[in-house]
């Protein structure tokens, strides 16, 4: 008994200090972008409170435009993806067509083979579709998500047929007997891969980089590595600032509902 | 009668509903992948000199490069660092947060909180951890009477420095997941288990663990694919240096492409990137897979 | 979408076409690239002073895009360019002078300025600032936002040792012996402060090429397709850069990293940086104690690279968009403009009758550190640019981290990139 007593208290230490490692990044943002630049690497309790680099932070970069701008992209992906990937699920999960294995293993492959990896040939047809610097070219190839189209095609299997026979029988047509049957008995999936997408899209870096380069296009990501890199070096307390502005909702939200988070995978069945 | 053209209407549906999506899937990511191996075969356009077909020459020079073989070992390197780490302590983490210990909401919001950060944005952060002499984690050694290290501008350190910040950034998205799995686990198992006296420990091994095989496997195929992805820390930390010690694959395809403007020789290292997922991914399906089933 | 694009572009053709035929004199339109890769009032001020250009010329009309970083600029009009769509002109990297040419997406001033102008106007530049813009008996670029690095010293950490606070060193080996004396210890035994800081991560070469400078041997040709990196005074200079941590223990050991150079500066764990003149503000504003800026020391010479953009005028446009761009380079570059410039960044004005404003004359007095950067002009050579810049640059830098972490000797490692050097380079000859 008291050798299990001894293995949990190590059990706690160790998660604490694991739970404190993950969370210092964000106490040291805290701490750099509320003390002066001079506190950036000195952890002085004394040292003085101050507002000053949100404001020089906000003032030396559109970090507006560039909030509006992740908004609108992550915001028009995951619309896009709910779109696409439900008519697409639909379609792999009840109806029997010729091709369908073959369309399917052609989705299954996106898994693996990501558009970010494509990076030099995807940026060859946004040129040849004359969307270079567009917001709705750092989002095109990742809407129809193959990992959407697999999740909720295995969600729409486990919905009995019986309820699209009664709907049927009730008149309703293809898009009702997704709008009132599938689409609700769905929700968890929809939330989960919701979280999933945004919190991906809202962080990707690299696609963005190199599709767009102006102020009215980058998103948030873009924004903060091209207002990090100058020649006089980093400047931590004005970079966190800036960080804790622009995920600052995304991450209040995230903390807030994270309990749903879990249980919408839970019942979602990605585990 | 009615039931054929009932058939063939859902087959026109099927495909009216498939067609968009796969639009996309297919244009953003097969015939890519199909014109990137097709161009690996090709010179570089410049100015007015069209790219010329030049078979094999650019893996010719793929074999010669030196980088690309320092990336590869790198990215392997990087694979076997942060995919068995990531994913234990991502398991360990929903244990935690799973079970009764003091302060798990706390736990769980730390845990998490790498998800929701731009890594790109937090790779200063950890760039001030590694930093000689002032940074943190030399603060802390000082205070051990140890000297200064320079983690990142050492080439035996600097690739060690990139995987524990991939891990850092990946753990608690994993968690997610295993803390699902655990959660949807009925609790009388576990009573029933404690009823005839197993230890938490027994429990977890024979019963927990190969319940969440299935889960393990998720998330490692897919911790598989990030670290062939997760790029965004080397361009703010090291920009792959010193001297490629700690680039990877995709960064250096990266260069090529769009620093060096070399697309053709960046489609020959494209072509390297994606057989390598492909073998990775589809073997470990295959390991895993099977093991599941014996068990 | 495309047809739809079309329409459009046949509808604004027709509408510019009226109003053509209505009022002859139509303004010329202007599209602008321009980096910034300085914190403060950069895009501010270029931005104010292309609207008051525009103001007091009805002629012209410019829309000026910031563009992002110098490597977003160059990718953007780059793949405009391709796009069919090219900038009409455009602030871009001094070193990327070749790959635009390579592209075949600029041309030269000469064409468009007449005698007297080649003469007054390109030959009042700084010559040091205009070898990266000229090649081939050609001036391709206009110097715009230069830098050059200088030495910056805390003048407390040379009391403290006795050393003179106001005398920086001046040679190599004063850096050396005042840098021995600057290394602080704590009680057991570790480094709290190092003699200097020669940062030394992502683009070494720029640094480095001060040592080279300064050992009296360059590192590439004018005409940009033949490097020089293994010369034997190439290969002494790495060693004495190396030597600063491996045999002298001034400096600390492996790839010092550039960005975070001015912290260790102003927390005291450098007693001498080298980095930009681009950090005098930051320096001026952060520093918690006296600090001077001098030249880098010399070994057979005092030297120095420059760094920065120029102003290119793309191919792909009309004679009107050419000479209009000519004339708003010629006014932007002009002193009173560049004053106002140097003064809300810090960039060295390019021209020594920009130093001669009432504007510049009175900012330098308030902060003569200033004066540092341009006459250190005197010595600077042009910044390592050659064909396929970017390419042959990484080759070296790779050489130059090779060499500082240990891995290579700085001979083989030199040997060795002046050899794929060559190999990329051979085509261009």
């Amino acid at each position: 008994m008291r050798q299990v007593d001894y293995g949990s208290s190590l059990n706690l230490i160790a998660a604490w200090l694991v739970a404190l490692l993950w969370f210092s990044p964000l106490a040291y943002a805290l701490w750099t972008a509320i003390h002066p630049v001079a506190y950036e690497v000195r952890f002085d309790l004394t040292a003085p409170l101050t507002f000053e680099n949100f404001i020089d932070a906000w003032a030396a970069a559109p970090f507006a435009r560039y909030f509006l701008n992740t908004v609108i992209l992550v915001t028009m992906i995951l619309v896009a993806q709910f779109v696409l990937c439900t008519l697409a699920a639909y379609a792999f999960a009840r109806f029997e067509f010729r091709g369908r294995e073959v369309m399917f293993a052609l989705v299954l492959v996106q898994l693996l083979v990501m558009p970010d990896i494509l990076i030099v040939e995807n940026y060859k047809t946004m040129r040849a579709l004359g969307l270079v610097d567009t917001i709705v070219a750092i989002g095109l190839p990742y809407m129809a998500s193959g990992f959407g189209i697999f999740l909720l095609r295995q969600t729409f299997k486990t919905v009995p047929k019986e309820l699209e026979d009664a709907a049927r029988v009730e008149g309703a047509g293809l898009f009702q007997i997704l709008w009132r049957v599938y689409i609700p008995l769905a929700k968890p999936t929809y939330l989960a891969y919701g979280l999933v997408s945004v919190s991906y899209h809202w962080n990707n870096f690299l696609w963005p980089l190199i599709v767009t380069n102006s102020v009215e296009t980058r998103p948030v990501t873009v924004g903060l590595s091209i207002f990090a890199a100058v020649d006089s070096g980093v400047q931590w307390s004005i970079m966190n600032a800036a960080t804790l502005m622009t995920s600052g909702p995304l991450l209040i939200a995230f903390l807030l509902f994270q309990r749903q988070f879990v249980q919408s995978f839970m019942r979602a069945g990605i585990r | 009668m009615r039931n054929t053209i009932n058939l063939r209407l859902s087959w026109v549906n099927a495909w009216l509903l498939l067609t968009p999506a796969m639009i996309l899937v297919i244009g953003f990511t097969h015939f890519p992948a199909v014109k990137t191996f097709w161009n690996s075969f090709f010179s570089t356009p410049r100015g007015k000199r069209p790219a010329v077909f030049t078979g094999l020459e650019n893996y010719h020079y793929l074999l010669q490069d030196d980088i690309f073989w320092t990336v590869l070992k790198n990215n392997l390197l990087f694979s076997l660092g942060t995919v068995p780490t990531s994913v234990c302590i991502a398991l360990a983490m929903a244990l935690w947060v799973n079970g009764k210990l003091h302060g798990r909401g706390f736990m769980r919001m730390a845990f998490f909180t790498p998800t929701v950060l731009p890594l790109i944005a937090v790779a200063n952060i950890w760039l001030f951890y590694y930093t000689p002499g002032f940074g943190l984690i030399d603060q802390i050694r000082s205070l051990f009477g140890l000297p200064e290290q320079n983690w990142l501008g050492n080439p035996d350190y600097a690739l060690a420095a990139v995987i524990v910040v991939a891990i850092w950034k990946e753990a608690g998205f994993f968690m997610v997941f295993y803390l699902a799995a655990l959660q949807s686990i009925p609790p009388n198992l576990r009573e029933a288990a404690q009823l005839e006296g197993a230890s938490s420990w027994y429990f977890f091994r024979r019963v927990a663990f190969p319940l969440l095989m299935p889960t393990t496997l998720f998330v490692s195929v897919n911790a598989v694919i990030n670290s062939f992805r997760l790029v965004d820390h080397i361009f703010v930390m090291t920009e792959g240096g010193p001297n490629n010690a700690s680039s990877l694959l995709l960064f250096y395809i990266y260069e090529t492409a769009f620093k060096f403007w070399e697309t053709g020789y960046a489609a020959t290292l494209t072509v390297v990137l994606v057989v390598l997922l492909s073998i990775f991914s589809v073997g470990q399906f295959f390991l895993v897979d099977k093991r599941i089933h014996y068990r | 979408m495309k047809q739809t694009r079309q329409r459009m572009a046949a509808l604004i053709g027709a509408v510019t076409l009226t109003l053509s035929v209505a009022m002859p004199a139509q303004a010329v339109d202007l599209q602008f690239f321009f980096p910034v890769a300085v914190g403060g009032k950069a895009a501010e001020t270029i931005e104010s002073l292309t609207r008051e250009y525009v103001s007091s010329n009805s002629d012209v009309n410019i829309e000026a895009v910031y563009a992002g970083s110098y490597q977003d600029t160059v990718t953007k009009a780059l793949t405009a360019a391709q796009g069919g769509k090219p900038p009409q002109l455009a602030v871009i990297l001094a070193v990327d002078m070749f790959t635009l040419i390579d592209e075949d997406l600029i041309v030269p001033f000469d064409d468009l300025l007449s005698d007297a102008d080649k003469k007054d106007w390109i030959g009042g530049f700084y010559p040091a600032f205009m070898e990266n813009s000229q090649t081939g008996g050609k001036t391709y670029g206009i110097p715009f936002q230069r830098s050059t690095p200088v030495l910056y010293w805390n003048k407390d950490a040379f009391a403290e040792v006795g050393l003179d606070p106001d005398t920086p060193p001046a040679t190599w080996d004063e850096m050396v012996s005042f840098g021995e004396k600057l290394v602080k210890k704590d009680g057991d035994g570790n480094v709290v402060r190092w003699g200097v800081r020669i940062p030394s991560s992502g683009f070494p070469y720029w640094l480095f090429q001060g040592l080279t400078t300064q050992n009296g041997v360059i590192l590439m040709n004018s005409d940009g397709n033949e490097t020089y990196f293994d010369d034997p005074k190439v290969v002494e200079a790495l060693q004495y850069m190396v030597d600063l941590s491996q045999k002298y223990g001034v400096m600390a050991p492996g790839i010092i990293e550039w960005g975070t150079t001015p912290k260790a500066f102003f927390e005291g764990a450098t007693a001498m940086m080298w980095t930009t003149t681009g950090n005098l503000t930051n320096v001026r504003t952060n520093a918690p104690f006296p600090f001077g800026v001098a030249m880098l020391p010399a070994k057979e010479r005092r030297g120095a690279p420059t760094g920065g953009g120029n102003f290119y005028i793309f191919k792909d446009s009309s004679d009107e968009q050419k000479k209009a761009s000519v004339d708003f380079v010629k006014w932007i570059t002009a002193p009173e403009q560049a004053a106002q410039w140097t003064i809300a960044t810090g960039y060295v004005a390019p021209r020594p009758d920009d130093w001669e404003t009432p504007a510049l004359k009175a900012y330098v007095e308030d902060f003569p550190p200033a004066l540092v950067a341009r006459n250190q002009l005197e010595f600077a050579v042009a910044e390592l640019s050659t064909y396929q810049n970017q390419r042959i640059t990484t080759i070296f830098n790779d050489a130059l981290e090779a060499s500082i972490t240990g891995e290579k000797a700085p001979q083989a490692a030199l040997a060795e990139a002046q050899e794929k050097a060559d190999r990329i380079l051979k085509d261009y000859r």
